[in-house]
């Protein structure tokens, strides 16, 4: 923080400076007996503002601005350092960030894929029509065709009373006992596979078939959908549940560890203090080790991620192709993985930011 | 420049710290606050540099009323104010030269300035030739040293120090003084905290004795 990184030689920047001082410090005259050149260390008055204000800016405000950018990034690059100098330890950091970030993503991976597979069923969803008893063949398959041109519908079928009887006879295992009915009880059905998707749009759709004077019942065959849609709810819920909880463990796993950072310079820190740091300076190292952590566990996230996924991916291949279809895992694009990154620096701030408004309060100099 | 008026200070245990402390130390003056150890010298520093806040009375610092004074602002106060510590409060984890930076640092100045004043400032302590020694591996006097560097470094109109000599042999003790005195003589007003009657006598400078949180004495030496 503040000036240097430990251990590392400071380098001041008058590089030029130190060669000359090199030799004049072989002269071993004691500046302390010597008479001081007059007004060597307040050698113009330094302007100051009006008493009312509390601040002296003998520095200009563009100056400032630099400083401002200087310090951040002198701060940037001396937590990074910080951390990477005690390699193992910001690696456990870096790997508990990085499962709990994985965990969720590689769940939202796997409901998007699951997504799309079942997105390719969508089409086999029916409506079926039963006609009214009194609506004989003719009528049936005109209506069928009326049906076909719509723009909602992508397919129609016709089966007449008797068609329907012999499917019955067929599938439904009473065979026989049917032969003993006077007549057919069973309507004709016109079979509707809709071209659009969305449960919604479809039970619109099925309504407006059910107002059709021809139409007894019109019925959409949702069961499955709507229990793989429940599903899929229920996935993206837990996934943000977790994604909230796994969060939130990112968040303590930073601000504990950056609370330790700061127990740690707790001397430096009342030092500083003492001589005219601002909270803003004192937090800012802290908060850079905060956003280092959280994009260290981010990276280490994503590739944890795609690693799993590439072992994966032979597999799923050899299962799809045994389907006949040529199906692969989706992975994250450039998008989510931006997101990802982004998302998990932010955390990192944030965590920092809690321990450190948490704590750094509590050290004053005494 | 230092203005206590009607001071009290009460701490949350019952301590009465401070009690009617009246007085007012010009810019450019040089005085000495001695005083037994629990006289309320350390008090009487902090409620300058507004690590505490007096519970009655007001302490104005070049014209600033510290009663009023925002947190925000304290580290604007603290930057006029260069401090000399009796345990120096040096970190060292890091060079005499980063040291004595961190003031200038902290006010944002230009990395090529900084090197310009910090070695002015070393030059004057007489360590110019040990900036990039750890303060480790220096004496304690010279660890004091240090320590005024870093307080003068970025010129501040007041300097305060606490127990300067604390730890350090006569000899020593003088120089630091001399020092001292040197930086009054550029403008600066000097107040030291310091039990050394001696050293005090020798000063020939105002001095202000505190008796159980009150001034008992003000003037020349006694």
């Amino acid at each position: 923080m503040i000036g240097k990184r430990p251990g590392s030689p400071s380098k001041p920047s008058g590089a030029t400076f130190q060669d000359s001082r090199r030799t004049s410090s072989k002269k071993p005259a004691p500046p302390v007996k010597r008479k001081p050149p007059p007004n060597r260390l307040r050698s113009e008055p330094a302007p100051r503002k009006s008493a009312a204000s509390a601040e002296i800016s003998r520095v200009k405000a563009s100056t400032r601005f630099r400083a401002w950018r200087r310090h951040h990034a002198a701060m940037a690059a001396d937590s990074l350092q910080r951390l990477l100098t005690a390699p193992f330890a910001s690696l456990m950091t870096w790997a508990v960030i990085a499962i709990a970030l994985s965990l969720p993503v590689a769940l939202y991976i796997f409901l998007n894929n699951a997504q799309l597979v079942s997105s390719n069923w969508d089409g086999s969803a029916q409506i079926s029509l039963y006609l009214e008893a009194q609506v004989d063949d003719q009528g049936g398959r005109d209506l069928m065709q009326e049906l076909q041109l719509r723009d909602d519908i992508a397919e129609t079928r016709y089966l007449s009373k008797e068609q329907t009887l012999a499917e019955f006879k067929e599938f439904s295992g009473f065979g026989e006992a049917l032969n003993y009915l006077d007549d057919n009880p069973l309507p004709a059905v016109i079979i509707v596979r809709p071209s659009i998707s969305g449960i919604e749009a479809q039970q619109a759709l099925v309504d407006q078939l059910d107002r059709l004077p021809q139409v007894e019942e019109a019925q959409l065959d949702l069961a499955w959908v709507k229990r793989l849609f429940h599903i899929m709810e229920l996935g993206q819920r837990m996934i943000t549940a977790l994604g909230l909880l796994l969060g939130i463990a990112v968040l303590l796993v930073v601000g504990n560890t950056i609370r330790l950072a700061i127990e740690n310079r707790r001397q430096e820190i009342v030092v500083i203090k003492l001589i005219g740091a601002t909270n803003a300076f004192v937090r800012r190292p802290f908060l850079y080790t905060g956003i280092w952590y959280g994009l260290g566990g981010g990276i280490l996230a994503w590739i944890l991620i795609n690693l799993s996924l590439f072992w994966l991916d032979g597999p799923v291949r050899s299962l799809a192709s045994a389907y006949a279809s040529d199906f692969s895992l989706i992975g994250l694009n450039f998008r989510d993985s931006l997101l990802l990154l982004f998302s998990a620096t932010l955390l990192g701030w944030l965590g920092a930011w809690l321990a450190v408004s948490r704590h750094l309060g509590a050290i004053e100099p005494r | 420049m230092i203005q206590f008026t009607n001071v009290f200070k009460r701490y949350e245990n019952g301590h009465e710290a401070l009690q009617n402390v009246n007085f007012t130390l010009q810019e450019g003056e040089m005085a000495f606050l001695t005083g037994h150890s629990g006289a309320g010298k350390s008090t009487l520093l902090k409620l300058i540099m507004r690590m505490e806040v007096a519970t009655r009375g007001q302490v104005m610092i070049d014209g600033l009323h510290l009663s009023q004074l925002g947190k925000r602002h304290i580290p604007f106060l603290r930057r006029k104010i260069g401090v000399v510590f009796q345990d120096h409060q040096l970190l060292f984890d890091r060079s005499v030269y980063d040291n004595v930076a961190l003031p200038l640092i902290i006010e944002g100045m230009d990395p090529k300035d900084i090197a310009k004043r910090v070695r002015a400032a070393l030059d004057k302590v007489g360590l110019l030739s040990k900036e990039q020694f750890t303060p480790i591996m220096l004496s304690g006097g010279e660890q004091q040293r240090v320590g005024i560097a870093r307080a003068v470094v970025n010129k501040p109109p007041i300097l305060l120090a606490d127990e300067p000599t604390g730890n350090l042999d006569p000899k020593l003790s003088a120089e630091i003084m001399q020092l001292f005195r040197q930086f009054n003589a550029v403008g600066v007003t000097v107040l030291i905290a310091s039990h050394d009657l001696n050293l005090i006598g020798r000063m020939g400078q105002r001095m202000l004795a505190l008796t159980e949180g009150s001034i008992t004495h003000d003037g020349a030496p006694r």
